[in-house]
């Protein structure tokens, strides 16, 4: 297991671009929203959570498609399938791979990208708190969409469709506890409901993405 | 005492049924080939015993952690090192022995390059001292010697006798002579009837089930 997760560290460091795409991908739509909408600081601190949490989904589902199609692609998750590894823990080591490289940087960087955005200062703690319990739900609710799509050719697209509304529950209640917290009212309703989102994804999705990979394996 | 058996297994390939009343028992010591033409269904037959799809019909036996399985594509990955590469299916696997299996597949010269700028021939070398460090009995191989030159496989020819000799067992799918004491089963018998039962049908009701 330990093993697993050092390999996919290391591939994601040394394969270049997929450390710091999702990062950069989430830094560029932070800077991209101010000019569109204009500079106007009330309008950008009204939907500095609301984009802020839009970029940080979008910019997990960039390196989604790499979890499971680069190790079905050389022949590694067969082998895997074949290994004393139980495949639901390395879905789950997988995934928490995924968080550490994509997941993990986006929660230290969005108080820097939430200066861009004009954020209220009461928002920081609770930007950066709502991120950090709600990415790891991105990152295996990804990886069930990455199971369930892993022998398709140009899977990428598919996988977005079906893991994009999965993502929606998160979205609302990670976004409505910086919108609250940054208005300095209490929050202890969406951030109970967003942490809850997280523990059911963690503790179902890993058998549910090992039983898809299985399938697609035949 | 035998290490791997199978009873009247049938198998299907995307829901067709390709093989049917397959049976054989691999005993320690013993290296069984699989013969027969493109398309007979050994990868298919091979991927069943190796647990990765389920049979239409009969069984496989094997004790469990028996089988080490080595498919066509080796599971390399490029941006790793061949001891890294070892060493990661070595833990997987629980074992220790890496240096062991470099040295046994001639690898010692190429052990710190980049696994991505190695040849076919020297990558499958690596994919198959994969085997060794698994450290399990039964070795099923798919054409494992796809890419090798003939002093390669003459190599590994004799890591496998060295196998079979330490109590080992191997299930191979190959048309080249290895120099072993093999026997040999031509699946061309076993091919399945067009209209057996089974296949598309199950293939189908599965989904619903």
């Amino acid at each position: 297991m330990i093993a697993l997760l050092f390999r996919d560290l290391r591939l994601a460091v040394r394969a270049g671009g997929g450390f710091g795409l999702g990062l950069a991908f989430f830094l560029l739509v932070a800077v991209i929203v101010p000019l569109g909408v204009g500079p106007e600081p009330a309008t950008l601190a009204r939907i500095a959570p609301g984009i802020l949490w839009v970029g940080a989904l979008l910019s997990c589902l960039l390196s989604l498609d790499r979890i499971f199609a680069l190790d079905f692609e050389d022949g590694s998750l067969d082998l895997l399938a074949t290994s004393p590894l139980p495949m639901e823990g390395a879905v789950a080591v997988k995934a928490l791979a995924h968080w550490l490289v994509t997941g993990l940087p986006l929660v230290l960087a969005a108080p820097v990208l939430g200066v861009l955005l004009n954020l209220p200062l009461p928002g920081y703690p609770w930007l950066v708190i709502s991120l950090a319990l709600g990415t790891p739900a991105l990152s295996i609710i990804g990886a069930f969409g990455a199971a369930l799509t892993v022998g398709l050719k140009r899977g990428g697209l598919l996988m977005s469709l079906l893991v994009l509304p999965l993502y929606m529950p998160t979205l609302i209640f990670g976004a409505e506890v910086v919108k609250r917290g940054a208005a300095g009212m209490t929050v202890a309703t969406p951030l109970a409901l967003l942490a809850a989102i997280t523990a059911g994804a963690l503790a179902l999705l890993p058998f549910a993405a090992a039983a898809a990979i299985r399938v697609n394996l035949r | 005492m035998s290490l791997l058996s199978a009873h009247d297994l049938a198998v299907a390939r995307a829901g067709v049924p390709v093989l049917e009343g397959v049976g054989f028992a691999l005993a320690a010591g013993r290296a069984l080939v699989l013969r027969g033409p493109n398309g007979i269904g050994k990868t298919t037959l091979l991927r069943t015993v190796a647990g990765l799809q389920p049979p239409l019909h009969g069984r496989v036996q094997a004790a469990p952690d028996a089988v080490a399985y080595a498919a066509h594509a080796d599971g390399v990955k490029g941006t790793l090192s061949v001891t890294e590469n070892l060493a990661f299916w070595a833990s997987v696997f629980g074992t220790a022995s890496v240096a062991a299996a470099i040295d046994r597949m001639n690898l010692r010269d190429l052990a710190d390059r980049r696994a991505a700028n190695l040849s076919a021939g020297q990558k499958r070398r690596l994919g198959l001292a994969r085997l060794l460090v698994t450290g399990r009995p039964v070795w099923v191989m798919d054409e494992p010697t796809v890419s090798l030159d003939t002093a390669s496989v003459q190599l590994f020819g004799d890591v496998v006798r060295d196998h079979l000799a330490a109590g080992g067992a191997a299930l191979i799918a190959t048309h080249i002579d290895l120099g072993l004491d093999a026997d040999v089963l031509d699946l061309g018998r076993f091919r399945a009837r067009p209209a057996a039962a089974g296949g598309i049908r199950s293939a189908f009701d599965e989904a619903f089930t």
